[in-house]
């Protein structure tokens, strides 16, 4: 094959963003549906809220919904709908930073072992494998143990602990591009290394760190949303839906269990919209390697 | 491999306190001011004075004489009170873990090897329930069986075998509903994959009674991945039970460490990270083990593809 030749044929191999959405069928557009409703009360939630989601009124506690009130009021008194709308920001901030951290120094990590090959590979990969022995929530109970709690140590320490699992992906995919000939062409014709990857590598990469992403954003949420809930991430009276789930748990109890059941419900429903979509699209982006 | 895991663990789990904002001693303190002597007998434990390398070996060696250091704030030995806790963290991982070996392997079999309604209702429950938190799990299991039906405790360890038992219940079932779905899912792939095999399918022609088709080609075949997803998942759980002790109040290693977290008694901490990392290198440990039990082709010590 000429070189010419061998460039354009990776290109017919790039997709826009729609058609990959349209083939992850009726239930990945459904699942994407419900992602983007998510994000947009993640942004504009506390517009949003019709009440102060930190306005407490204790005569009010566990009292149902009632008229103005959709859903009722939590154990402090503080307007539900509120709390839920204002609680979807830090809800999926959180896990949007570790997917960013992990995604960024997992595809560098992968990208620079697949491309090097060699004693940076085997330093990459044997540095990757001992990271596996560190638990995600327990890196991030020490991170707080030292720097205290709050989210922004617990998404850092989870970005770290998730990285070998995102890189080791994506260094099989990366070998793979590596060896592909349009890679041997662009050398020749002297393109600088930092160019090819950024330019070529990681393009043709895309649609395995999409997926990647989409799944490992679910995993994050559950996570972080637990470390919350053990009172480690966001610090009440935030609203975050891990944190009102610990807040109300009383309820539970007392026979009040709606403050609980809601924040725990869109946690579900956010988690399974993420990891059908990124399911979809792994398969997608597996079908599209073979 | 893991023996090196274990060490660079330890040289974290060491080195915390040095990342801590301030000296150690306000890192061992947890940020409490504390009488001279009292800091000359930190000094004194963690051979503050001595070169950094140093003071981890001397750390280390005590570690491994089973002496993981004083807590701060109970003023005991935190072997001791890590001894006195584990059994609930142990009995509640392993209950889990028999759950999600016998519920999702056999949901995963029997959805596997059967199209139709059960095959399809299967995978929409645990697309579901994969995604359902262990606390978000814990709130529902309590709200059903401890509020309404008042099968079992909503809170608390039991007093004898049996009340244990049935204290743990309802929290091993919330730790391992997710853990479970995952399994099943898997399971029912790879029986899937495996049935459509030429072997199996030259094996029921020549008349071979089913039972013993699915048993000696399919699902011998099939174990491979399954012990994969199986062993990762239940080692995932040594950590997330800690949120499932805290959500059933269950007086275990988990809950200690979070609390000890709040309340910054680094030496608790530490000593309780390490003993959760050992035991999630063991159960690898032991999954590497089975893995050549199961497949003859696999060596020990070689590496897994």
């Amino acid at each position: 094959m000429s070189v010419a030749a061998a460039v354009p044929e990776e290109a017919t191999r790039r997709r826009s963003v729609w058609s990959l959405l349209t083939s992850t069928g009726p239930v990945g557009m459904a699942a994407a549906a419900v992602i983007a409703v998510a994000t947009f009360v993640a942004v504009f939630g506390s517009l949003l809220a019709p009440y102060d989601p930190d306005l407490s009124n204790l005569s009010l506690s566990w009292v149902a919904p009632t008229g103005g009130h959709l859903l009722g009021f939590d154990g402090q008194g503080r307007d539900l709908l509120s709390r839920l709308l204002a609680g979807a920001r830090t809800s999926m901030l959180g896990p949007l930073g570790v997917v960013v951290i992990c995604m960024v120094a997992g595809t560098l990590l992968a990208v620079t072992a697949a491309w090097r090959r060699g004693a940076v590979d085997a330093a990459i990969s044997s540095g990757l494998d001992i990271m596996f022995a560190f638990p995600g929530i327990l890196l991030a109970v020490l991170a707080a143990t030292v720097f205290g709690a709050g989210l922004l140590a617990a998404a850092v320490a989870l970005a770290i602990a998730y990285t070998p699992y995102v890189a080791r992906v994506l260094r099989g995919a990366a070998l793979k591009e590596r060896s592909q000939q349009y890679v041997a062409a662009l050398e020749v014709q002297g393109v600088s290394a930092t160019s090819i990857c950024m330019r070529h590598l990681v393009p043709n990469m895309m649609p395995l760190i999409v997926a990647q992403s989409t799944i490992l954003f679910g995993y994050a949420m559950v996570d972080l949303a637990a470390i919350s809930f053990l009172g480690l991430g966001v610090q009440p009276p935030a609203p975050d839906w891990g944190v009102m789930i610990s807040e109300n748990q009383s309820g539970i109890v007392q026979g009040y269990p709606l403050s609980a059941l809601l924040p725990g419900l869109c946690i579900v429903l956010v988690v399974v919209a993420f990891n059908v979509l990124g399911e979809r699209l792994f398969e997608q982006a597996q079908a599209a390697r073979q | 491999m893991l023996l090196v895991s274990l060490f660079v663990a330890s040289f974290v789990i060491f080195g915390a306190m040095y990342l801590a904002p301030g000296n150690p001693i306000a890192a061992l303190s947890g940020g409490r001011s504390l009488p001279p002597q009292s800091v000359h007998i930190l000094e004194l434990r963690y051979h503050l004075n001595a070169p950094f390398l140093e003071q981890y070996w001397l750390w280390l060696k005590n570690v491994l004489h089973g002496n993981l250091g004083v807590s701060i704030i109970l003023q005991e030995n935190v072997s001791t009170l890590i001894a006195s806790r584990i059994w609930t963290t142990a009995g509640l991982v392993l209950y889990a873990s028999i759950i999600i070996l016998v519920v999702g392997i056999g949901l995963g079999v029997l959805s596997g090897l059967r199209h139709g309604a059960l095959d399809t209702s299967t995978l929409v429950v645990t697309a579901v329930s994969a995604a359902i938190p262990s606390f978000v799990a814990a709130i529902v299991l309590i709200l059903l069986f401890a509020v309404k039906l008042g099968w079992f405790p909503a809170l608390g360890n039991g007093t004898s075998f049996l009340s244990n038992v049935h204290h743990f219940t309802l929290p091993a079932f919330a730790l391992a509903v997710s853990s479970l779905a995952i399994v099943a899912r898997v399971t029912r792939a790879s029986v899937r994959e495996e049935a459509a095999r030429e072997h199996v399918q030259t094996a029921v022609s020549r008349g071979i009674p089913t039972r013993q088709v699915v048993w000696r080609h399919v699902i011998r075949n099939a174990a491979i991945p399954v012990t994969t997803i199986s062993g990762i998942t239940i080692a995932s759980l040594i950590a997330i039970a800690a949120v499932v002790e805290v959500a059933f109040s269950l007086n275990g290693l988990g809950a200690y460490l979070v609390a000890s977290a709040e309340s910054k008694d680094l030496a608790v901490v530490q000593g309780i990270s390490l003993v959760l990392v050992t035991a999630f290198v063991v159960v690898n440990v032991l999954v590497d083990i089975l893995y050549a039990v199961l497949d003859p082709r696999v060596s020990l010590g070689g590496r897994a593809q």
